[in-house]
């Protein structure tokens, strides 16, 4: 208990360390005369898009009335049809009683709208929770195949874990879109989340198979005993259990999946990453930008870290 | 109600080949408890496994109720159904609660309703002795009552048989009598039994007939009696000296 007393000192020195490490970045960066420029970065995040307005018919504009910024211009066609459409008033390009012809433009709103930070976001989160689920049901089959007593199955298993474990997720990547992808004529989408799902699909098999293994061998006894068949007994005795325990390999699996996903930016599927090249190649805020983005994978592993850790927490209540 | 004959189970693996079970043939009428005895790995527990075709034997027969398992077309899980196991280590399942371990194979199995599966769950509890426990989990109960679940969940499949590999080895001895008793009412009430034990004092008690294995082989069968008083073979009279 000696070490627990201490404590506070070690903590101490870990923030030593730290800032220490901080501060040399910092100087390091200066020396080099980088100019930071954070104030860039959030527009990347959120912009505000301008939108233009037009009138979709030959007529005529028949009122205009101005409230707190926004005007609301009414619009008369030849034929009577009415429309109303609101646009800023310092924007505002035409006045009441004027004639117009279909398209001219009415005036502009400006709106929030997403930047390529939070598309790429959203694109990394799509293809990995997809790519998860794909590579859950091929690695439950294809746990369960390796566990098999037929031995082509289980041949079969092997050599695509083999095969996948065996060859770096960048080849797959290639092979999966420029072979595969061409012969079937594969959209870069499918065939990148196909390739993410093959490649944690063969370890989630992996992680599956020692889980079922690590399932005394009583209980499918207990539960053939009984008269189940084996899909019953590996639905209500084993898997249940199993799933238990693998839990936590198989969340570390899911969150390396989220951050293998930034390899597809490789095949040109604008992910988190690719958006960062993009943005890079129009800005000059390279620091800034592949240090937001480090951040932003950061927080979605650990948001999901802690559900996973919840999760462990509720499924443990009949131990 | 069993009729075993020339039963054969070989064990192969790295170049050792175990006859566990060799050639042996007994048939159990219904009603009838017969209780086996040998020394350990003479083969006792294979060939329990073989009557409810949780080992598949190499060669011979096993007919329980009329169904011969080593013909193909039997349905083993049908047989297994109507067969109930109790194992040494009781093998409850440690995700489900008292009664769901009871009610499971009621309704996936049988196919009875939720409410039918537990009401009969909570009647075998109480015959068994722990009525109060139906919402634990397995891991908080003691060993003699996590065996006492075992016992109900099998007798909830309605079984025409129970199998018993050694219910009572694991347990600490102040618990054995607990386990014991339930066994042996259930003989009381005509339950067909095939008991592995080294309980001499049950075999004694309960049994109509005992079996004596030994390398594999059935070496002598006969009533407690004969077995306790006048056994025939060398070996038997050996072991039981061992264990009397
Ligand atoms: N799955 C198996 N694979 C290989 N050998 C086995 C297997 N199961 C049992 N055996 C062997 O078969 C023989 C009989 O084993 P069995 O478990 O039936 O004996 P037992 O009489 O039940 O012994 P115990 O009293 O220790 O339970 C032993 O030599 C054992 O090593
Ligand atoms: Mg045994």
């Amino acid at each position: 208990m000696v070490s627990t007393q201490r404590l506070w000192l070690w903590k101490l020195l870990l923030a030593v360390i730290l800032i220490g490490m901080a501060a040399g970045t910092w100087g390091a960066v200066n020396r080099i005369d980088y100019t930071w420029r954070w104030n860039r970065v959030p527009q990347y995040f959120f912009y505000q898009a301008e939108e233009s307005h037009q009138i979709p018919f030959d007529g005529q504009v028949s009122r205009i009335i101005n409230a707190e910024g926004t005007s609301t211009v009414t619009l008369t066609s030849e034929s009577g049809e009415v429309v109303q459409v609101a646009v800023g008033t310092d924007t505002l390009r035409v006045s009441e009683g004027e004639d117009l012809f279909e398209d001219d433009t009415i005036g502009f709103t400006t709106e929030w709208s997403l930047g390529p930070l939070m598309t790429g976001l959203w694109t990394t989160l799509w293809l990995s929770a997809g790519a998860s689920v794909l590579a859950l049901i091929i690695g439950l089959l294809t746990g369960l195949a390796r566990i098999s007593k037929n031995y082509t199955l289980r041949g079969m298993a092997a050599i695509y874990v083999e095969f996948i474990r065996g060859t770096p997720l960048l080849v797959q990547i290639f092979i999966a879109y420029f072979f595969i992808g061409t012969v079937f004529d594969l959209s870069r989408n499918v065939a990148g989340m196909g390739a993410l799902a093959i490649f944690a699909g063969a370890y989630v098999a992996e992680i599956v198979r020692a889980g079922i293994q690590s399932i005394s061998r009583g209980q499918m006894e207990a539960a053939r005993s009984l008269g189940m068949n084996l899909i019953q007994a590996m639905v209500y005795i084993i898997l249940p259990q199993a799933f238990k325990r693998i839990l936590p390999p198989l969340a570390g699996q899911f969150i390396s999946l989220i951050k293998d996903s930034s390899l597809v930016s490789v095949i040109a599927i604008t992910d988190l990453t690719k958006s960062g090249r993009e943005i890079i190649t129009s800005t000059f805020a390279t620091f800034e930008i592949w240090l937001t983005i480090a951040a932003m994978y950061l927080i979605i592993t650990s948001v999901l870290s802690q559900l996973v850790f919840y999760m462990e927490r509720r499924l443990s209540i009949s131990d | 109600m069993i009729d075993a004959r020339n039963v054969v189970k070989v064990f192969t693996g790295r170049g050792q080949v175990v006859r566990a079970v060799d050639d042996v043939s007994t048939t159990v009428d219904k009603g009838e408890v017969v209780v086996i005895i040998g020394p350990s790995g003479s083969g006792k527990s294979t060939f329990l496994r073989c009557l409810n075709g949780l080992e598949i034997f190499d060669s011979g027969h096993v007919v329980i109720d009329g169904k011969d398992l080593a013909n193909r077309k039997t349905d083993l899980n049908k047989v297994r159904a109507e067969v109930g196991m109790v194992f040494q280590q009781f093998n409850l399942f440690p995700h489900k609660s008292v009664l769901e371990n009871i009610a499971l194979a009621q309704r996936i199995v049988r196919r009875r309703g939720g409410d039918e599966a537990t009401e009969k769950a909570r009647l075998l509890l109480q015959k068994v002795g722990i009525p109060e426990k139906e919402n634990e989990y397995p891991s908080r109960l003691s060993g003699g009552q996590q065996q006492r679940v075992a016992i109900a969940r099998a007798l909830a499949m309605d079984p025409k048989v129970m199998l018993f590999d050694e219910p009572t080895s694991a347990l600490d001895p102040e618990m054995v009598g607990e386990v014991l008793d339930v066994m042996k009412q259930l003989a009381r009430e005509g339950m067909t039994m095939v008991v592995v034990t080294h309980e001499m004092g049950f075999a004694r008690e309960v049994a109509d007939r005992v079996l004596f294995m030994d390398y594999g082989k059935l070496v002598e069968e006969g009533t407690p009696e004969h077995f306790f008083t006048e056994p025939r073979e060398e070996r038997t009279k050996l072991f039981l000296n061992q264990v009397l």
